[in-house]
């Protein structure tokens, strides 16, 4: 195995060996909030003194880049020539505002919707984790699969899935991506390979080891041209679970390429991924099975790119998988029926200073590589897209009873033979929904 | 249906080859069951015609209309027996071999299925013609690679995952009842999962509690999946033919006990119904209904019936989600009475859904209440005379029914 688990930590390590209270913690973040990974390659721009950094921080030192040896080794050699310090180009930068932006338009359009009754059960919005699904999917190409859990709706977003099918999804109409079967926790897209959707925590994981898993059957097996790449969004909480272990096992095992991106937000609805951890440093999990295992600031989408950059390309090579740690935060609540009082408001606060698309809006105009005008336009465009898609899916009609039995089975015949002999599903009862099965 | 024909004539052998402890088993009867050997391959091939007026696409029940055809005209005398012996799980081996032949998608995972060759050797040498990555060798973490063959299952692959007890699939609930039951549905029909999930189950030869588990009463109720239980070399191969080609997800129950079972299979490619079920002996008095190791029992049970005269007729039901309501219903009316012989659990188990189904459907034609002779409800005991307690024996299945015919 090429990668090495000695993983450079740049950091003050006594402020990292009392993980038990959440104090110490919030005062580790304050840390992790400035990489050093980015200084380097930003400039100082990104995180220039707006971001809230106390005092007491600052003297302990910067950083929390931890990475292993491969990413370390890629900073080395790109260097930092003026010339090319920057990491986008000037359409890059605006794709990605503009599905950043996307992805907080449409949640807090679904905020919206939820309350005023359009839509039910358990909504999990991604407000504030956007740099994670931005960063990532932004780079990969149509045939690359991702995964993720019930926080899908981003996901789904920037994997391309029209704002009007997920929006129909989540009223639950017949035009949603699912047919209004699934919901917002079963984002599937097949067009454009999102496998969903899970509301079982650490459930996504092996199924994206297997989407994997058939990328490398088809290219060492069917000996087909396949760089299939698979992306796994779990969150802090997964990582503690049975499923996420046995995947990077089997994962670095075979060589899959995959990426496990972890996108810890410090907590699993009211627990504290400190009260549930015995090791919080996710990132550490993937040398013990022999992968690369990254932590990056999620809040910067920039950073995310980069690193993730780097894993797909592992992936793409066949190196195997990455474990990619994203250090981020979610504005709202675990979900529309969570209250959120456990959280506490200074470290809200702090994390909104961070915001990733004012960050990156910030990027854009010192870097000169947008104005206000130009921005204003993309918001323009995407407010009028997320209108469209609420008008969509307010028009669109609710699935008919016909529509019940439909998908329980690819081959109908699955339903069996009914006592007349015939199969069940040639019953014409069967398409009104009205068959005894 | 040539599967009635072989049968028939193989009938004898599973009994003498399988190596019970059990010293009330009687030889194989002579006239009698000859000829009634020689009218029910005409009655089995009479219902199995009456399923075939159906518009869809039966390519399935074609072939073994085809082979029944052939073997039609070679019932009366049959010196030069055609086809080949083998023993089950060699059929099943030999169906999962033709089938990866035919398409390049089709794959095992398992614990021990590649250089080990399976536990029941069921995937014997196929690693070495197909390589390591298609017959591949899984950590023990059944709840991953299940998940891992649902994920590949969506992504175009065929997989075939092998449970190395039954029990172990416990394991893998999550991952049977949520992704591989729902996930077509879910998606709104966008995913499919062809998945195939085998494994040995029923209790064996003191396995203890844990190793002799019947799953099929607790995955029965998950939505989305197909279950069917083999019994037989030659319904062994034509299902697990069957559920590699299907595109949902089925679930294959084979049992510890019937591995090596001896029969004489057609050459000819042939696949099985998943939906079906088998008819093994007809009768007139009463219908007993079983599967998988219980079906042995069962004909052990027939043949001191028959010798008191009683005429039972017996159905391998064979698929356990969904019950072939036809096959039974038709028995049901001719008959009237119903037995049915499982190794399931009491509670919960198939045959309290079958009892629930036929009264609901066919209540009417019903002459007494229907007896469903199940296990005990225990932990399947170490000991060896606790262990035959749990399960029904034949002397039960004899008693139950001339009490239902009195």
């Amino acid at each position: 195995m090429a990668c090495s688990a000695t993983a450079k930590i740049i950091h003050n390590p006594l402020v990292f060996s009392s993980s038990r209270s959440a104090e110490k913690y919030e005062s580790c973040c304050k840390i992790s909030g400035r990489s050093s990974l980015g200084s380097k390659f930003l400039g100082k721009k990104l995180l220039s003194a707006k971001s809230a950094i106390s005092p007491a921080s600052r003297r302990s030192g910067a950083v929390v880049a931890v990475s292993s040896d491969i990413v370390k080794e890629k900073k080395v050699k790109s260097g930092s020539s003026a010339a090319s310090n920057l990491l986008i180009t000037k359409e890059e930068g605006l794709v990605l505002y503009e599905d950043m932006y996307l992805g907080r338009a449409f949640e807090d359009m679904c905020a919206q919707m939820y309350y005023r009754g359009k839509m039910f059960g358990f909504v999990h919005l991604y407000n504030g984790q956007e740099a994670v699904s931005t960063g990532f999917i932004k780079l990969l190409k149509q045939e690359d699969c991702v995964v993720s859990t019930y926080r899908d709706h981003v996901h789904s977003l920037s994997k391309g899935v029209p704002a009007r099918q997920v929006m129909s999804e989540l009223f639950g109409k017949t035009t949603g991506c699912c047919r209004g079967q699934g919901g917002s926790m079963h984002m599937f897209s097949k067009e454009h390979n999102v496998l969903g959707g899970f509301a079982f925590i650490g459930e996504g994981i092996p199924v994206a080891t297997g989407a994997a898993f058939t990328s490398k059957y088809k290219r060492e097996v069917l000996k087909e041209d396949c760089d299939e790449v698979t992306l796994a969004f779990f969150g802090d909480g997964t990582c503690n679970n049975g499923q996420f272990f046995e995947c990077l096992n089997m994962a670095a095992l075979w060589k899959l390429p995959i990426v496990f991106v972890v996108e810890n937000n410090l907590w699993a609805i009211g627990m504290s991924h400190l009260r549930s951890t015995s090791d919080p440093q996710i990132w550490k999990k993937g040398p013990a099975f022999g992968m690369p295992g990254v932590h990056v600031d999620g809040m910067d989408v920039l950073k995310v790119r980069e690193v993730a950059q780097e894993a797909i390309g592992r992936a793409r090579r066949g190196e195997g998988p990455t474990l990619v740690e994203c250090e981020t935060y979610r504005f709202r609540g675990h979900s529309l029926a969570d209250p959120d009082e456990l959280r506490d408001p200074a470290e809200k606060a702090r994390y909104a200073t961070r915001d990733p698309i004012t960050a990156l809006k910030k990027y854009l105009f010192e870097n000169n590589l947008a104005n206000e005008a130009e921005l204003k336009a993309v918001d323009k465009k995407i407010d009028e897209i997320i209108e469209d898609s609420v008008e969509f899916a307010d028009a669109s009609p609710v699935p008919a009873r016909n529509q019940l039995l439909e998908n329980v089975f690819a081959d109908p015949r699955g339903f069996g033979i009914g006592p007349d002999g015939k199969y069940r599903c040639e019953d014409p009862k069967f398409t009104e929904g009205t068959a005894q099965v | 249906m040539a599967a009635a024909i072989l049968h028939g004539v193989g009938a004898t052998t599973p009994l003498s080859s399988v190596k019970y402890n059990n010293s009330r088993r009687s030889l194989p009867g002579s006239g009698i069951t000859e000829r009634k050997r020689a009218s029910f391959v005409i009655q089995c091939y009479g219902s199995l015609s009456s399923g075939l007026n159906i518009g869809i696409n039966r390519a399935v029940k074609l072939s073994t209309n085809a082979v029944a055809t052939k073997q039609d005209s070679v019932t009366a005398s049959t010196p030069s027996k055609p086809g080949h012996e083998l023993l089950l799980f060699e059929a099943l081996r030999e169906g999962l071999e033709e089938e990866m032949e035919r398409d390049p998608w089709v794959c095992v995972m398992g614990e021990d299925v590649g250089h080990y060759g399976g536990s029941y050797k069921v995937t014997k040498g196929l690693a070495d013609k197909y390589g390591d990555l298609r017959v591949l060798d899984t950590p023990i973490a059944e709840n991953s690679f299940t998940g891992m063959g649902i994920g590949a299952a969506m992504t175009g692959l065929r997989p075939i995952v092998e449970g190395m007890n039954m029990g172990f699939l416990l394991l893998a609930f999550n991952q049977i009842s949520n992704n591989c039951g729902m996930l077509h549905y879910t998606s709104g029909g966008q995913f499919k999962i062809p998945i195939v999930i085998r494994g040995p189950g029923g209790v064996g030869r003191q396995l203890g509690a844990e190793h002799s588990q019947r799953l099929e009463s607790y995955f029965q109720s998950i939505p989305g999946i197909q279950m069917v239980a083999c019994s037989t070399p030659y319904n062994a191969k034509g299902l697990m033919k069957a559920a590699i080609r299907s595109d949902n997800p089925v679930i294959l129950f084979e049992h510890v006990l019937l591995y090596n079972l001896k029969e004489r299979i057609p050459d000819e490619e042939y696949v099985l119904s998943l939906e079906e079920s088998e008819m093994v002996r007809t009768g007139d008095h009463v219908t007993i209904l079983t599967y998988s190791r219980m079906r042995y029992h069962v004909m052990q049970a027939a043949k001191t019936l028959v010798n008191k005269g009683y005429d039972p007729e017996v159905i391998d039901i064979r698929s356990l989600k969904p019950f072939d309501l036809h096959t039974i219903g038709n028995s049901v009316k001719k008959t009237h009475r119903v037995v049915i012989v499982e190794e399931c659990m009491r509670t919960g188990g198939i045959g309290a859904s079958l009892t629930a189904s036929i009264n609901e459907h066919f209540h009417d034609y019903l002459d007494a209440p229907i007896v469903c002779l199940s296990s005990q409800d225990v932990p399947t005991p170490y000991a060896g005379t606790l262990e035959d307690w749990t399960v029904v024996q034949p002397a039960q299945i004899v008693a139950a029914v001339e009490q239902l015919c009195r």
